[in-house]
């Protein structure tokens, strides 16, 4: 598990107070953590309505589905849910990322190859639902 | 030690001493069919299924903004015997992890961490998701 295993030194550059603080890295974790909890919640009523959606339009051919998305409830809706879920989908598999995947290379890659994808999805999913809605 | 992250994981024990913090125990010490690590677990699983679901949400958007004929074959793909089996096991992730979600919220606010609360908190979890996915399927049978 760990190189050192008997008493430890310390010489990196950390302050004591920040130590005896607890504090971490005093970047953006809790910024991270409170849109993680936040996307959350706006899932909640977002799946729900998405489910229900997908009930409606089950068999649906393309006018069908192209009628629904042009009510402009249906599109908003379903813009707020892309938003929430890629969005979330980010954090989350962020933070999946960095728990298993130890060395630095190999983690920084792979978070960009994720988001990148994950960024590629929520684009296509968004421009799909524009253009169901304004054709 | 000179990386920060290490740094992270010194303390003083009772008698003012530098030692390395200890870990939380290995995977294998973890019993997963408890009720409280196997849901755990799963909800990182679920999670991470959930995102290679959005494949599925994407390219039926997608096709559905390609036309009619990419939007028919799509539709018959899903309507198929392993395109519902795959919408199935996307549904039960889905519930599962919107029900367990709720309970990480509860947590988040520093509710429900009694071990008797958690464990009935995860059996409801367990019940919701079982029901929520038959009767999602019932009514998806019964509309079409
Ligand atoms: C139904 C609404 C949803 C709720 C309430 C919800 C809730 C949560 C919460 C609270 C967490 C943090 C868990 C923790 O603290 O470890 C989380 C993690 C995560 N969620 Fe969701 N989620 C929802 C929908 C989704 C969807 C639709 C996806 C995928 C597209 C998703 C993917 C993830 C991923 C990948 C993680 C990271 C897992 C981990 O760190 O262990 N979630 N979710």
């Amino acid at each position: 598990m760990s190189k050192e295993t008997a008493a430890p030194t310390i010489d990196i550059r950390r302050s004591g107070l920040g130590r005896a603080r607890g504090l971490g890295t005093a970047r953006s974790g809790s910024a991270h953590w409170w849109a993680e909890r936040v996307t959350s919640a706006a899932l909640l009523p977002l799946v729900l309505y998405f489910v229900v959606s997908v009930l409606v339009l089950k068999g649906a051919d393309h006018a069908q589905m192209a009628a629904y998305m042009a009510e402009p409830w249906n599109t908003v809706l379903y813009i707020a849910l892309i938003a929430a879920l890629f969005y979330h989908l980010d954090m989350g598999m962020q933070a999946v990322i960095e728990d298993y995947v130890r060395k630095d290379a190999q983690r920084i890659v792979l978070l960009l190859v994720v988001k990148g994808g994950i960024v590629i999805l929520a684009l296509a999913s968004l421009i799909s639902v524009l253009k169901l809605a304004f054709s | 030690m000179k990386d920060v992250r290490e740094a992270l994981m010194v303390g003083r024990n009772s008698e003012g001493k530098l030692v390395r913090r200890p870990l939380s125990p290995h995977l294998q010490a973890y019993n997963m069919v408890r009720i409280s690590s196997g849901l755990s677990i799963m909800h990182r699983i679920t999670g991470v299924a959930l995102g290679a679901g959005t494949l599925l949400f994407t390219a039926w958007l997608v096709c559905a903004a390609a036309g009619d004929g990419a939007f028919s074959v799509i539709q018959a793909i899903y309507a198929s015997p392993i395109g519902l089996l795959i919408l199935f096991g996307f549904t039960l992730a889905l519930f599962f992890h919107f029900c367990n979600g709720i309970r990480h919220l509860g947590w988040d606010a520093g509710k429900g961490f009694d071990l008797p609360v958690m464990h009935r908190t995860g059996q409801l979890v367990i019940a919701a998701t079982i029901v929520l996915t038959l009767a999602f399927w019932v009514i998806a049978f019964l509309v079409g």
